[in-house]
């Protein structure tokens, strides 16, 4: 196990955490990528979401709350002796998590994984991480007897600038190559930043 | 409960139907630091530990955070939602039974890490 080492009742715990998103339209592929890469099966939970609106024509000022429940898949990877890195994906057509501010702070970057049969899919996320500069890249899942589209054509459908790489989330090499092209795409742009830490 | 419970028994409650009746009703945590991965783990071994004053859903946290767990793992073992969970962490942290480690912000050096570790799966 990675928790070895120092006595951690003594020290403190050694080991620390990243996070990154696996994002995308219903039935694209999120959890599958998430359980071809993992080390442990994919485990899910769910967050209460408050959501606070007020009525157009209430003139009290009270606010409406609702909460919701979004439900959430995940999966780890231990990098090394010192980080663990946690894969989320929200499963099924899942429109609140957008409002889970948490889950997308601080994370290294997302993927978002298209469907070129349904390339609306993936516009929401695409949008969500474009205007937070959340570092992102598009996975194009290559389906079984789907009409094949080039990288290329698939970006200009999505009217998108950024990395993007064919794969099958069914298999661990491709899966591989997908989260270090983002954590690639990551590192050009903090680098871009300054953050020469 | 009684105080002389075991350690070893399994009191596993299953899934809550009215999530905010464990927290006694608090819906917020007073630690923004929890986040959904901040690592916990006991701050001794569980022996050592008095289980006087704690429900049961801090002892289940407790038994499964022997070795570092996060927040969202211990949300999807006990079937709580994770912001139930962090609640009840914090009652952990402030009787000074659990620790805690925040997630590493991505800075250079763990993007190269990352890179790296992936490479090797």
């Amino acid at each position: 196990m990675v928790f070895g080492g120092s006595d951690p009742y003594m020290s403190g715990l050694p080991v620390t955490t990243a996070k990154i998103l696996i994002a995308g339209g219903f039935g694209v592929g999120k959890t599958t990528l998430v359980g071809s890469i993992s080390e442990i099966p994919p485990l899910r939970t769910e967050e209460l979401i408050t959501e606070v609106s007020r009525g157009v024509d209430d003139l009290t000022g009270i606010q409406n709350k609702t909460t919701t429940t979004v439900a959430l898949d995940f999966g780890r990877i231990t990098i090394d002796d010192y980080l663990v890195l946690y894969l989320f994906g929200t499963p099924g057509q899942d429109r609140f998590w957008f409002m889970w501010n948490e889950l997308s702070d601080g994370a290294i970057g997302a993927v978002v994984l298209v469907d070129t049969r349904r390339l609306d899919g993936a516009f929401p996320a695409v949008d969500f991480f474009e205007s937070r500069g959340i570092p992102f890249v598009i996975g194009v899942n290559c389906f079984d007897g789907a009409e094949y589209y080039s990288v290329d054509e698939v970006l200009r459908a999505l009217d998108v600038s950024a990395p993007a790489i064919l794969c099958d989330v069914r298999d661990r090499e491709s899966c591989k190559d997908v989260l270090i092209l983002l954590a690639e795409h990551a590192l050009t742009m903090a680098a871009a930043a300054g953050g020469l830490t | 409960m009684s105080d002389e419970q075991s350690w070893d028994e399994d009191d596993d409650l299953g899934p809550l139907v009215r999530p905010y009746a464990v927290t006694r009703g608090r819906t917020r945590t007073g630690r923004p630091e929890l986040q959904v991965i901040t690592l916990v783990m006991t701050s001794r071994p569980l022996e050592q530990i008095p289980r006087a004053g704690l429900d049961d859903e801090h002892v289940q946290i407790l038994r499964w955070c022997q070795r570092p767990l996060s927040i969202v793992e211990v949300s999807s073992h006990l079937h709580l939602p994770i912001s139930v969970v962090k609640i009840l962490v914090g009652d952990l942290i402030a009787r000074d039974l659990l620790i805690s480690r925040s997630a590493v912000n991505p800075d250079i050096k763990v993007l190269q890490a990352v890179i790296n570790g992936i490479r090797r799966l």
